[in-house]
């Protein structure tokens, strides 16, 4: 870490103390917004919340390496792609079963997380930052060479996953239903992961690895683990944004994704996977709402990132806290 | 296949080496010494670009253009320095990740609302138009030569600075330890300062050289940015030598790679397959390389410290 | 807190909401998708640009109905494009939906714009599969299929007796279909056959290989930043006088600008060129150039074709846009004068145009441009046609 001027560990870390209230709500909301969507474009804002939750759920795989686990990888948009890939691929060939598909998107993001994990953490800080952006770069690279499955153009996702020969995501209502419980259950599961006892290694290795080693502990295991996790859970994202952009595509991978899903990560808050919830979402709304004002957006949004990482730190949630500090709430 | 064209691909593959090493140069200072991820070094890089082809424009004189367009940058890269990297030295990785990659987007977008989208141009000037003959019936432009001497004399100049003046000593040691350096009484932010405003300028540097021979468009420096990192971390993070040395193996797999990767693979395969499988491993090559650079040497080729 | 988070996210949703049914009805709703951001954009601005001037010299009307106009950014990104395309179709109801410039968004964008019923004008973009077995009732073309500014070149170089040509394109789809594009009408020899990464910078090694080679001419499709690097590259190394340079898409009036005399005397195979005779291209020409200080490329004039289309659709059905049977039946008669002369639609939406060899010159005013130097094409349609079920 950079600490040439400063005390050492100076990233803010919401600690997670908090039970659920805040993502209570944040669930509450979700599960609402159809009913509010029904008054409107339905199938527009159907489709954005629906991303809005596709990407929170690759965005809380990253918050958990990189948050919790303090290691931050910038190739993190790769295991997204392959899920999305592992429906492209299996639906090219006819196959659309998701008892089928999901458990392929799962099972080859883990495998691409537990080969480049090896490799990637035997580096530190910026090297395990390079590295994991050149491992992003080469699947993107890969996805783009296949010729068979779109090469570049990518390969359009002729129905949506199908359960037991059933039809039943094709509705877009039911899809974010689906897509909200599929949130729901990653954010149960990683919650689970953070307060276990394997979690609690996982976070003292990022505070103090060495401490970690001497009392026993094989750090680059449990960091491998909890890559493979994160990789799983990001697979998971990206079998979901297959069937909802019902395309798949090598741009699913590109750096710049990955840089996104940073972004997003630190919007909500680093170290808090509800926050990493509402980073996703404030970003992509963020993105949405500027580009309808304007076509020079990203004359606005750049110095608003700029902006964030130098005052608000700890994201959106470290600004509720400040907000509620101000005026002695809780 | 000729041991001609090889020895005309393997100088090929050093002089992209060098180009390399130029536009890496100054991010190594910064990255180096500062411990500081710039990602904004594609776009200081990019600004460089642009400002030399505005200067042109108005000057008609190339040479004005650039100590115009380095002057500019230097000014942009202190006032960048001043507003948000003298912030962001202390923090983490992550967050100075974040905040370049702000830069990134509103320099992209600024350089097109004041430029325009269409890529743009800047002529070679007079006196190096000329070409030599490299092989029968190839030229080779003088210009790319003088780009050439440029990369080889930032690396002098670099060298010297850093190992044998004042300066470079204090730059050094700031770098391994600032509590201690401020405490002997030296002014560290100020020293920062002149580094980063440096680095900037040395980004820029490379932009409106290479800018003659390349297309100068909004985005220009994504790409290049990606490269230039990859050379460093290969190199070893604040050693010039490594990035150097990086610079150079990268040019020369880059383009070895793509001239015979194609030919290699139809040894093995049907010419079909072997013509796009060709490029695709050619693209990938230089990940590869840091992936296997980085496996056995976590830390790089050269590394400096022990971090 | 929490209650008053609730109960601004339910606001901004019925918000949202009421945005869309605020609009009149009366007014017709065009959406275009382009690519405005990345190095890509100054394509999407003039396809943007294209279509704005023809509904502005139509008095802010197509087919005597007032045009409400939404533009969307693409951002070259597939799933953003979807995302877009649904507002278009669900937020805004538009009528129809003009763009993309690539490829890939427009797969993407063919489902959601066409199941919903909307019309689809592609002014670029025109991709083998939708020619051919996919092809879609909703989806109208007015530029051309992928292939054929390739096949173009590759006539030409068969026509003009080359021996030996040398192929370079960029190693994805598109690439792959304009080299296959060319073989399919040069019979000659292949010096070789290179697939670059895309976005590649320096172009030392292939240059190599090129003089190496010593073939009659290259071919190259490298588009944008790709053709800008490779032309004067190409230049720098002495080559222009020994190798005869066709191209598509490589050096056309997005690029020229960058260009400049390195272009010069470079061949290109092209459905159009601003110099093209007929009266009311030259008018468009001028009309373009006083608006936007830049010489159009076909994405401004195919963008302007597909407003005309619209335009003289719309005059046909008077204006309905309801009935979608007559709609597209009105469409397919192509109603209008296109600024290229003479067009018609074939069985698969996709055009039947004359196709030329364009050469790079530079004007009395010091800009440059592709200007026509033979007709290489006449009636010409795509090879995809016959595997389109449509009839």
């Amino acid at each position: 870490m950079a600490q040439t001027l400063a005390a050492p560990n100076a990233l803010h870390v919401r600690r997670a103390n908090r039970v659920g209230v805040l993502p209570a709500m944040i669930f509450l909301v979700l599960a609402l917004a159809p009913a509010g969507a029904a008054f409107g474009p339905e199938s527009y804002v159907l489709g954005l919340f629906t991303r809005v939750m596709v990407f929170a759920i690759a965005a809380m795989a990253l918050d958990f390496i990189c948050g919790y686990g303090g290691l931050v990888s910038f190739g993190h948009a790769a295991f997204v792609g392959i899920g999305a890939y592992a429906v492209g691929i299996l639906g090219a060939h006819g196959i659309t079963d998701m008892l089928v598909s999901l458990p392929a998107a799962l099972l080859l993001s883990a495998i691409f997380a537990y080969m480049t994990g090896t490799v990637c953490l035997r580096t530190k800080s910026v090297y395990f930052i390079m590295i994991t952006l050149a491992f992003g770069q080469m699947a993107y690279f890969i996805a783009g060479s296949l010729a068979p499955y779109g090469g570049d153009d990518g390969l359009t996702v002729r129905m949506r996953s199908t359960l037991l020969g059933f039809p039943f995501l094709q509705n877009d209502r039911t899809f974010y239903y689906f897509v909200l419980l599929s949130l729901f259950v990653s954010y149960l599961v990683l919650r689970a992961i953070v307060y276990s006892r394997f979690g609690r290694v996982f976070r003292g290795a990022r505070e103090n690895p060495t401490r970690m080693a001497t009392l026993g502990f094989d750090v680059f295991r449990f960091q491998r683990v909890g890559y493979v996790i994160a990789g799983a859970v990001g697979g998971l994202s990206g079998f979901l944004l297959a069937n909802a952009a019902e395309f798949v595509s090598p741009a699913y991978m590109s750096w710049q994704r990955s840089g996104e899903l940073i972004i997003m990560v630190l919007f909500g808050g680093i170290g808090s996977l509800h926050g990493a919830i509402i980073g996703a979402a404030a970003y992509l709304l963020i993105e949405e709402l500027l580009g309808g004002i304007t076509e020079q957006w990203k004359l606005i949004f750049g110095p608003l990132l700029v902006l964030v990482v130098l005052f608000a730190r700890g994201g959106l949630l470290g600004l509720a806290d400040t907000i509620r500090g101000r005026f002695g709430r809780g | 296949m000729s041991t001609g064209l090889f020895v005309v691909q393997v100088l090929n593959g050093l002089q992209f080496g060098v180009l390399l090493f130029l536009i890496a140069a100054g991010l190594t200072l910064v990255f180096g010494v500062m411990d500081f991820i710039n990602l904004a070094h594609g776009v200081q890089y990019m600004l460089g670009a642009y400002l030399a082809v505005a200067f042109y424009a108005l000057t008609g004189n190339f040479l004005i253009a650039l100590v115009l367009a380095l002057a500019a940058a230097l000014v942009f890269g202190l006032l960048l320095e001043f507003l948000v990297f003298r912030h962001l030295y202390d923090r983490d990785h992550l967050e100075q990740v974040i905040a370049t990659f702000g830069i990134i987007i509103f320099l992209n977008q600024a350089v097109k609302t004041v430029w325009g989208a269409a890529p743009l141009t800047l002529p070679i000037p007079e006196i190096f138009t000329g070409s030599i003959v490299l092989m029968p019936g190839l030229l080779y432009p003088v210009w790319r030569l003088v780009i050439i001497a440029s990369g080889l004399a930032v690396g002098l100049l670099l060298y010297v600075l850093v190992s044998h003046t004042r300066v470079g000593m204090l730059v050094r040691a700031g770098a391994t330890n600032a509590r201690i350096v401020s405490a002997l009484g030296v002014d560290i932010r100020r020293l920062f300062m002149i580094v980063f405003g440096f680095g900037t300028m040395l980004a820029a540097f490379a932009g409106a050289m290479i800018a003659p021979i390349l297309s100068v468009e909004p985005g220009m420096g994504d790409t290049v940015l990606i490269l230039a990192f990859v050379v460093i971390v290969i190199g070893g993070i604040g050693s010039m030598r490594g990035a150097f040395l990086a610079a150079l193996l990268i040019g020369l797999v880059d383009t070895l790679g793509r001239s015979f990767a194609t030919d290699i693979l139809r040894l093995v395969m049907p010419p079909s397959p072997a013509r796009t499988v060709g490029p695709a491993i050619a693209s990938m090559l230089i990940y590869v390389l840091m992936a296997l650079v980085l496996y056995f040497r976590p830390a790089g080729l050269f590394p400096v410290r022990g971090r | 807190m929490g209650t008053s988070k609730l109960l601004t996210t339910v606001a901004a949703i019925a918000l949202f909401g009421a945005a869309g049914h605020a609009q009149a009805q009366e007014k017709l709703k065009v959406g275009v998708i382009a690519t405005l951001s990345g190095p890509p954009a100054v394509l999407g601005q003039q396809l943007r640009n294209g279509f704005q001037l023809a509904v502005k010299n139509l008095g802010g009307k197509l087919g005597g109905r007032e045009v409400e106009l939404v533009v969307e950014d693409d951002e070259l990104k597939p799933d953003v494009a979807v995302n877009k395309a649904k507002g278009l179709v669900d937020r805004t109801k538009a009528d129809f939906v003009v763009g993309p410039i690539f490829s890939n968004i427009l797969i993407a964008i063919m489902k959601p714009v066409t199941d919903a019923g909307t019309i689809l004008i592609s002014p670029n973009a025109g991709t083998s599969n939708f020619a051919g077995k996919e092809c879609n009732p909703n989806f109208f073309v007015t530029s051309y299929q992928n292939d054929q500014n390739h096949e173009v070149m590759g006539k030409y170089a068969q026509d003009a007796g080359m021996k030996k040509v040398f192929l370079m394109a960029p190693n994805y789809q598109a690439g792959k279909d304009s080299i296959a594009g060319f073989k399919r009408y040069f019979k000659g020899d292949i010096a070789d056959e290179v697939y670059v990464p895309l976005g590649q910078l320096d172009y030392s090694a292939e240059l190599t290989k090129i003089a190496a080679a010593s073939p009659d001419a290259i071919f190259v499709f490298l588009p944008g930043g790709m053709g800008v690097n490779f032309v004067k590259q190409f230049r720098q190394a002495g080559l222009a006088d020994k190798v005869k340079f066709l191209s598509a898409f490589t050096v056309d009036e997005s690029t020229l600008p960058a260009q400049k005399e390195a272009a010069l005397g470079f061949y290109g195979g092209a459905n159009w060129a601003p110099n093209l005779d007929n009266p009311q291209n030259k008018k468009f020409v001028a009309d373009y150039e006083k608006e936007y200080n830049a010489v159009p490329a076909t994405y401004a004039f195919q963008a302007y074709d597909a407003a005309l289309l619209i335009d003289g659709a719309l005059k046909l059905t008077k204006g309905n846009t309801s009935d979608k049977d007559a709609l597209r039946a009105a469409l397919m008669k192509a109603n209008f004068t296109s600024l290229r002369g003479g067009f018609k639609f074939n069985t698969n939406h996709y055009p039947i145009q004359n196709f030329y060899q364009v050469k790079v010159a530079q004007r009395a005013d010091g800009k440059f441009e592709t200007q026509i130097d033979k007709k290489v094409f006449d009636g010409y349609s795509d090879p995809y046609a016959k595997d389109c079920p449509m009839k």
